[in-house]
């Protein structure tokens, strides 16, 4: 329900942004003068809209004149074709920083005078990353093109002009005025006004599942005066021209006007329209013109592109690079001064190639030359290799079975690709509530009307039951039945309905069943509107007892303590579940009754007639509940009688004005009470009758008495019958299938079927109801004034089936609605009454909110024809006005909505998904402080919170809710001030254990914040105050805060304390807040798909954020983190090499290596191992970051990624290369030792200290990291050996013939390799070593108990691998050889 | 920065084309195998002190020996050196250092005696070296042509532009082309041994095997090497010698083998140097066959150089080095020095380590390692 107001709010932004641009005149005939006069001009603005006629109607050259521009409905999202990929692919390559600087070393070695490699070599870092993103997006393309073609070559029926008839042809040939015939669950292949529909009364159903992900169906309406209406469609009369506004993303919004050829207008508007790739629902046939066709549709412009988002350690990346790019000029310029100064000091000498140069010239020369040589310093290829291990990561994270959702069938989708390690920093936690922290499956639960509360006892004992069974239940099993018991059930069922379309169907489906996750995902979704939980609801006896007693007026009830329900309490209870029942807009569909066919040939009309009529009769004295002699007779039969629901209610209907002489029959009294009630409400002059109901009251309760002493038997029969009745009926009634907007309305209309009250079917105009004793009957639906959360409200004009009145019946939050309902002006008794009915509901209100129940109120209100006639004309103006159309329509809502009469409350419940407290435990012990923002009210959230246990019993709650703005600069103040004094006590009396305080545990603050207060919080001036208030809080609960606040508070946290946020929303109104956080969540839940779909991860329980963030964040971040570090120390220490090489050459730029092994050393020898290290290594066991969130914290702050370790980093990098290089300098000092030679042993060294290097870094090695190890040394090995073999003259002018070969069969080469190895991995080594022995030993304990764990767990298995019982799993001793392997 | 390509599956812009039927009934439950739950058999290696403590040991076990025996080897070596620079009044060579020039057509001599302490056994190596001579200059090192050393007739015509500027002289191309060919070394070293007996005996100084077998037969060829009775002569024509040359390339030997680009001094010096302090075989000595005699006995020896190549304007060095050889190579104390070092180190952090595995680790292993 949050949802639609934020689509609303959406809409009235985008609208406001909009309004100087209308065009459009009203559509004649709308007596909106002034309106018209405003915008008569509709040439206006000529380029803003676009004419459409008929492709093949009478108007062809029109249409040739004005449709030639449209585009056709072939789409192409192929960024390339075959011509233009390489040029296009190349552009959009060196659009990227580190291409660029590639191509410009590429160039900078084509300056002779600068020139350090061969001009070859120093292309193939760039020819190589540009091939790998190449080849890359030429896949990813030709996966579109692929795609494209399949979708082009749908085939639907467009009428062809030559033949006149519906054609078979393909998407891509469907032009902009073409007509487009379509059966049921077909897809719509353009945006195209639906101008017929099979339904008679001209509506279809769209399911938009395909565009926003939401299931239910949505209606659409043919355009209205329509000359053909009715009748099947003939193109030939059609020579109306459409004009409308010219192509754009607005999903929400069309608008424009068919003009007819006698000149009269009509406005389209968005309910005419078909979107593109929606699928027809239960409408056989219907026929549109296309109006956008291929990429001028909605759905393909509303196509964007994934979302970036850059990861914090990105970020630093880049300010390391930077210093990486420091340390490269340093050094280039220490080279570049060195040669000048070399070069000066030398005097025309033997080895002087180039004597004219100036050694200021030749020092800037060698400042290039070594920017080539040492280019590996800038870790390009670190970009590279961060996206590969990202996806690497994100693989792993697809494929964790404990984030796979048995039931939903889904995994976790990874959305953005590239904020894995992002998850591992999160600092903070803005949760939704609804459908987050709970399932968002909503059950009727307990409800309270006429002031009388009903717990439904049974029915609590019956969702425990329920939810005990669950957990017992193997998942698969439940799955399974889930699925085919109900998702399956209505698929079936829909493509019954259209055995025809079908057949396409199942094709589309066959061809299109990889593609879609959504599809997936939708299906049992679907199902859970309708689960079993949701469906059944047991009712309370006393109200069935009620209920019956209307029934069966003749046998009152025999429980004496409970008392009888008086006529108005009867009056409350049926509009009570008549409002429940048809409030809403759920639509309805069984299997062997499609949904668009409602059965209005069996609309007891006549009856209705003569119920009104006997009604009138009655009037007079409606208040005689006597129960008459001849029913009494026959008790049993009649309620049977008129408990037959369904078809044969009508049928029975005119039974009960013969059989009863009197005025006792049951729907005639039901309607003298409702006629009684309206009246008296209306007429406020009806103190007698008021008097009267209030004295029949009295009598009833005498009556009643004597009547149980008469037959207390045949009540609680029937009140057993009743319940068995109801019983039995859940299954048999099982076909019903409604489906809701919101898993609330679902709940209710649930909830009035459990009490007989059931929505059979709907339609644009009426709806069809069962009442409980009546039967059938159809309602004459006026309007729908939908819910929009501004008003919090939604109401349904009808007319009353029996009264003949028009009612409004509202349902909705209770803040508003106990607002709007008043107490009736005129009798003090009603009066009395009915404040005492508005205390006591307002008690069970908080008592459900205590409860953690949501609550929405019932009210109605009935209409006098002359004010509902004023009100119709707004309402209608309104309707029809094209300008400021919402705001009018709210006003008018507004307007209607007000003196309501409350009839009751419902409680629903939400549960609280599995494991939530938990989680939230978790995450707190990882040292996220956890905040909650709701739409709920604030008694319903704190009760979540104590659910979720993220408020604790001895927690002291601080409630920020003040009606002013400096209310609530005092209120914050005295509040931190509050904080701060505890805080103080607290932390002298808890100074030792700072640590279980950072943890979480033991007392905290909890900040309960409104939404009124958080506007005022959020302002400029009082925002640091809150923010220090907050901080102090362990957790923030923010309620009946709007989407809007809940982005504010986010950004807020983001920006002003620089923290990692992370959002986890399931429903539209959590999207902004999602998109605005570090990371955002989405649950795949209840709620349509847009969290899903603006969300960076999307999950499909709460539960998966803990493993999520404590092991695959943790370990993201770990692997990336330490993967960067090797990477740049890997770099460092390469290219340092090089650089002490200076020293002994001159600072002339020379290398002791040839070029390629120097290029090919980045980029093929050592560049998998990191990857396979970023992508594999756990530093710590998932079991055991499950186990001990406190590591997640402990991995932020200990070993991350800090900037001092950069440092060490570069350092150690330092130093191993220093050894690297002076070893083997001193070792061959003085002799005749090569160039190559020379390099030779110190490239060999190299790659040892670097491989062994990762060894050590490594947490874990598995076999793949062996092999990985292994092919790299042997990569590098056999290229050399190879190249030393065979590489004669190829690569001049460094050649290497004979050198490597040499050296290898040398013993000097090994025990160099030797030496340097050992010297320059010792420090590393040691200080590992000397990290984990010290350091650990103080989470000795933990670690050594998990490893213990982990040892019995291996061992376990390894035993029962072996088919050998674990004799004793927790005597280690038994198997000591084992455990000594593990240590 | 380049994941902005990268398109997620269900996002790049399809609306999908999907019945309700959802396609397969194929479950998308990740498998449940150990690779894909992360669940891989590993090692991991806990660094602590009980767990590399043995490895410090075994490393300092093994490097020490190492470390004494290269130590002792290279103590064995036996090496001797002239400097002949000629820098010193007092130089015998002080007079042809002063006078050099390229164009001179008389040689300059000079005689330096030197006496050797010990007898040198099987073969000797004679070295010339060159310090302050930085043939790795990067421009240095690259100003050849390898394929006209491998023999290749265009490369032989055109030199490639690396040589410039020594690629082409009046219009003919330099044979060698190229930097490094044109400042070779070219001192003619002569070897006398001062018998007691006064006699003065020339020592045979061979000069065939002193370059690399794969230079000597794989990289460095003659202009058509594959011809029968080849003419050196005919096929350099057409070219010219390089600048600081006295003869041209196919007269720089004798014999046939030893001519032209195969040259194996010439040979050696194109193998550019690493490091600006550098020696270069120049003749091996060979031992006398019998094996009895020492190839060079303690005593007098007279080294004549043919005083050609100026290192003076660089202030660079030439030096003769005589030097026996061992499988290790020359003389190098360092690294038998380094070996016994890094070893002690190694053994002394064992034992460090030993004593912090005592303290620290115990206490919390007790529980642990108790199996």
């Amino acid at each position: 329900m949050e949802r639609l107001h934020w689509v609303q709010h959406r809409c009235r932004q985008l609208l406001a942004g909009d309004s100087g641009r209308g065009w459009y005149s009203t559509p004649n005939g709308l007596p909106n003068k002034s309106s018209l006069e405003a915008h008569t001009s509709p040439h206006r603005v000529g380029g803003k809209r676009r004419t459409v006629f008929a492709r093949h109607g009478p108007h062809q050259q029109e249409y040739e004149a004005v449709c030639k521009s449209y585009k056709g409905n072939a789409i192409r999202t192929t960024k390339y074709s075959l011509l233009t990929f390489i040029p296009m692919n190349l552009f959009q390559q060196f659009h990227r920083a580190a291409n660029l600087y590639f191509l410009f070393l590429a160039l900078l070695n084509w300056v002779p005078v600068v020139e350090a490699f061969q001009k070859e070599i120093t292309m193939i870092p760039l020819l190589v990353v540009l091939v790998v993103i190449a080849i890359k997006d030429a896949l990813e393309d030709y996966r579109r093109y692929l795609f494209d073609k399949k979708v082009n070559n749908n085939v639907v029926r467009v009428f062809c002009g030559t033949q006149k008839a519906y054609v078979d042809q393909c998407w891509k040939d469907v032009r902009v005025g073409d007509f487009v015939r379509l059966s049921c669950n077909e897809i719509i292949p353009a945006d195209m006004l639906l101008l017929y529909s099979s339904d008679p009364r001209g509506v279809c159903y769209i399911e938009t599942a395909n565009l926003d992900g939401e299931t239910n169906l949505k209606q659409r309406q043919v355009v209205l005066d329509l000359p053909s209406q009715g009748a099947e469609f003939t193109l030939d009369n059609f020579h109306s021209r459409i004009e409308c506004e010219n192509p754009n993303n607005d999903l929400s919004r069309f608008r424009g006007y068919m003009e007819h050829p006698n000149g009269v207008r009509v406005g389209l508007h968005n309910n005419n329209l078909l979107l593109r790739s929606c699928t027809i629902r239960n409408t056989e046939t219907v026929v549109g013109i296309v109006v956008y066709a291929g990429h001028e549709t909605k759905a393909m412009m509303n196509n964007s592109g994934p979302r970036y988002k850059r990861s914090q350690l990105e970020k630093r990346l880049n300010m390391d690079v930077l210093w990486c790019v420091l340390l490269l000029i340093v050094m280039c310029l220490t080279a570049a001064v060195g040669h000048g100064l070399w070069l000066n000091s030398l005097k025309d000498p033997l080895f002087q190639v180039d004597g004219e140069t100036s050694p200021a010239l030749a020092a800037f020369y060698v400042f290039w030359t070594m920017i080539i040589v040492l280019q590996v310093l800038i870790p390009i290829s670190l970009y590279v290799s961060i996206e590969i291990v990202k996806l690497g990561q994100i693989y792993f994270i697809h494929n964790d079975l404990d984030l796979y959702n048995e039931q939903l069938d889904s995994r976790i989708q990874c959305r953005a690709l590239n904020i894995t390690e992002d998850l591992g920093q999160i600092q903070y936690v803005f949760s939704d509530k609804t459908g987050t922290l709970t399932e968002n499956k909503m059950v009727f639960r307990r409800c309270s009307i006429y002031g009388v509360e009903y717990p439904h006892e049974e029915n609590a004992r019956r969702l425990e039951v329920y939810e005990a069974e669950k957990n017992e239940v193997a998942a698969v099993d439940r799955s399974v039945t889930l699925k085919s018991g109900c998702s399956r059930k209505s698929l079936s069922c829909r493509s019954l309905s259209c055995n025809r379309s079908s057949v396409s169907l199942h094709t589309l489906t066959a061809e299109s069943d990889e593609e879609d996750q959504l599809s997936n995902h939708i299906h049992p979704r679907t199902s859970a509107f309708c689960s079993r939980v949701a469906k059944e609801v047991i009712p309370d006896p006393e109200l069935v007892r009620k209920l019956s007693w209307l029934c069966s007026p003749m046998l009152p009830l025999s429980d004496s303590s409970s008392g009888t329900p008086s006529n108005l309490e009867l009056t409350y209870i049926t509009d009570f579940f008549l409002a429940l029942a048809i409030c809403n807009s759920v639509v309805v569909s069984s299997p062997s009754q499609p949904r668009h066919v409602v059965p209005e040939a069996r609309t007891p009309l006549k009856s209705l007639e003569e119920i009104k009529l006997m009604f009138q009769r009655f009037s007079f004295s409606p208040f005689s509940a006597l129960s008459p002699p001849q029913i009494k007779g026959s008790p049993r039969s009649f309620t049977s009688r008129l408990f037959s629901r369904g078809r044969t209610g009508s049928s029975n209907f005119s039974t009960p004005p013969n059989s009863n002489a009197t005025n006792e029959s049951e729907p005639v009294q039901e309607s003298n009470l409702e006629n009684l009630n309206l009246r008296r409400k209306l007429d406020l002059s009806s103190i007698v009758e008021a008097g009267h109901g209030g004295q029949v009251e009295e009598r009833e309760t005498e009556d009643d008495i004597t009547e149980t002493k008469t037959n207390p038997d045949g009540a609680r029969l029937d009140v057993e019958e009743l319940t068995k009745e109801v019983d039995c009926e859940g299954d048999s009634d099982d076909e019903l299938l409604y489906e809701a907007e919101s898993p609330d309305e679902a709940a209710l209309v649930h909830a009035a079927h459990a009490y007989r009250c059931t929505l059979r079917g709907r339609s644009a105009e009426s709806l069809m109801v069962d009442l409980p004793g009546i039967g059938s009957l159809t309602v004459q639906l006026l309007h729908i004034l939908p819910f929009d959360s501004n008003r919090k409200r939604m109401s349904v004009v009808v007319r009353h089936p029996l009264s003949g009145q028009v009612v409004v019946y509202t349902k909705g939050a209770d803040s508003v609605i106990m607002d709007l309902s008043e107490t009736p002006k005129g009798a003090e008794q009603a009066q009395e009454i009915y404040s005492h009915i508005r205390e006591q509901t307002q008690k069970h209100l908080d008592s459900y909110a205590r409860h953690g129940l949501r609550t929405l109120c019932v009210a109605k209100k009935v209409l006098e024809e002359e004010e509902y006639e004023v009100w119709l004309k707004r309402q209608l103006l309104a309707e029809s006005s094209i300008e400021n159309r919402e705001e009018l329509l709210l006003d008018s809502a507004q307007r209607l909505e007000t003196n309501l009469t409350l009839l009751g409350t419902t409680g629903i419940l939400d549960r609280l998904q599995e494991e939530v407290p938990e989680t939230i435990e978790a995450l707190q012990k990882a040292g996220i402080k956890v905040w909650v923002l709701t739409g709920d009210k604030q008694e319903t959230a704190i009760n979540i919170a104590y659910a979720c246990k993220l408020l604790r019993p001895n927690d002291q709650l601080l409630t920020a809710s003040c009606g002013s703005k400096d209310t609530c600069t005092a209120l914050l103040q005295d509040l931190k001030l509050e904080v701060q004094c505890e805080d103080g006590s607290t932390e002298l009396t808890a100074a030792g254990d700072h640590g279980e305080s950072s943890s979480g545990s033991g007392d905290g603050f909890i900040l309960v914040i409104d939404g009124r207060t958080l506007d005022w919080a959020l302002q400029e001036d009082l925002k640091s105050d809150f923010l220090k208030l907050s901080c102090r809080c362990r957790a923030v609960i923010c309620c009946r805060s709007t989407p809007l606040q809940k982005s504010q508070v986010v950004r807020l946290i983001r920006d002003q304390l620089g923290v990692m946020t992370l959002a986890v929303g399931d429903g539209a109104n959590d999207v902004s807040m999602i998109q605005v956080a570090d990371v955002g969540i989405g649950i795949s839940g209840q709620e349509g798909m847009q969290a899903v779909m603006s969300s960076d991860f999307a999950i499909s329980r709460f539960k998966h954020l803990s493993k999520l963030l404590l092991v695959h964040g943790a370990w993201c971040y770990s692997r990336l983190a330490n993967m960067i570090l090797y990477f740049i120390y890997k770099n460092v220490m390469y290219v340092n090499l090089l650089f002490w090489y200076q020293f002994f050459c001159g600072f002339s730029g020379s290398v002791m290596s040839n070029s390629w092994v120097l290029i090919l050393f980045n980029l093929i020898f050592t560049s998998v191992p990191p990857l396979i290290y970023g992508v594999l290594d756990r530093h710590t066991p998932a079991d055991t970051l499950m186990e001990l969130p406190e590591l997640y914290r402990a991995i932020q702050t200990t070993k991350v990624y800090v900037p001092y370790m950069f440092w060490v980093t570069v350092l150690d990098a330092f130093y191993q290369s220093l050894v690297c290089f002076f070893v083997p300098y001193f070792a061959y000092a003085g002799s005749d030792v090569g160039e190559l030679t020379f390099g030779s042993p110190i490239n060999a060294s190299a790659l040892f200290i670097i491989l062994l290097h990762q060894v050590i870094e490594s947490h874990t090695l598995t076999w793949i990291h062996m092999l990985v190890l292994v092919l790299s040394g042997g990569s590098y090995f056999g290229f050399v050996l190879l190249f030393s073999l065979f590489c004669v003259t190829c690569s001049p002018p460094t050649n290497p013939v004979g050198v490597e070969t040499l050296q290898m069969s040398q013993p000097l080469f090994y025990i160099v390799c030797a030496l340097t190895t050992v010297t320059a991995l010792l420090p590393r080594l040691l200080f590992r070593t000397l990290y984990n022995t010290l350091h650990r030993s103080a989470h000795m304990d933990q670690t050594d108990s998990e490893r213990y764990r982990k040892r019995m767990q291996r061992w376990n298995q390894s035993h029962s691998r072996a088919n050998r019982v674990p004799v004793c799993a927790d005597n280690p001793a038994l198997e000591p050889s084992t455990a000594s392997v593990v240590s | 920065m380049m994941a902005s390509s990268y398109n997620a599956k269900d996002e790049d812009g399809h609306i999908t084309v999907t019945g309700p039927g959802g396609g397969t009934l194929r479950s998308k439950k990740p498998e449940n195998t150990a690779f894909k739950q992360q669940r891989l058999p590993a090692w991991q290696p806990i660094l602590t002190a009980g767990t590399v403590l043995p490895a410090f040991f075994i490393i300092g076990l093994i490097f020490i020996p190492i470390g004494i025996g290269l130590y002792v080897t290279s103590n064995n070596i036996k090496e001797f050196e002239v400097d002949y620079t000629g820098v010193d009044m007092s130089s015998p060579c002080f007079n042809c250092s002063q006078n050099f020039s390229w164009n001179s057509t008389t040689p300059c001599t000079c005689t330096i005696p030197f006496f050797l302490e010990q007898p040198y056994e099987s073969n000797v190596f004679m070295y010339y070296g060159l310090s302050n001579f930085y043939q790795n200059h990067r421009r240095y090192v690259k100003s050849r042509d390898d394929s006209q050393l491998n023999g290749d007739m265009t490369s032989l015509k055109e030199p490639s532009k690396e040589c410039e500027p020594y690629a082409y002289h009046d219009n003919k191309p330099i044979a060698p082309c190229g930097a490094i060919a044109n400042s070779m070394f070219n001192d003619t070293l002569e070897l006398f041994y001062n018998d007691p007996n006064g006699t003065k005996v020339q020592i045979p100084l061979t000069n065939i095997g002193i370059a690399w077998w794969t230079d000597k037969h794989v990289k460095f060829k003659n202009p058509g090497a594959g011809e029968a009775n080849q003419n050196l002569t005919a096929v350099f024509q057409g070219t010219t010698k390089p600048l600081n040359w006295r003869r041209p390339v196919y007269e720089l030997d004798a014999a046939a083998n030893n001519n032209g680009f195969i040259n194996e001094d010439f040979i050696v010096w194109m193998r550019t140097a690493a490091l600006p302090t550098f020696r270069k075989l120049y003749r091996i000595i060979k031992s006398p066959s019998n094996g009895m005699m020492p190839t060079m006995p303690r005593g007098n020896y007279t080294l004549e150089v043919v005083y050609n190549y100026p290192v003076r304007s660089f202030e660079g060095r030439k030096r003769m080095i005589l030097s026996t050889i061992s499988w290790m190579g020359g003389k190098n104390p360092f690294l038998g020095i380094a070996y016994i070092t890094v070893g002690s180190v190694c053994f002394f952090l064992g034992v460090v380590l030993l004593i912090i595995h005592h303290k620290c680790g115990n206490r919390n292993n007790s529980a642990d390692i108790s199996n």
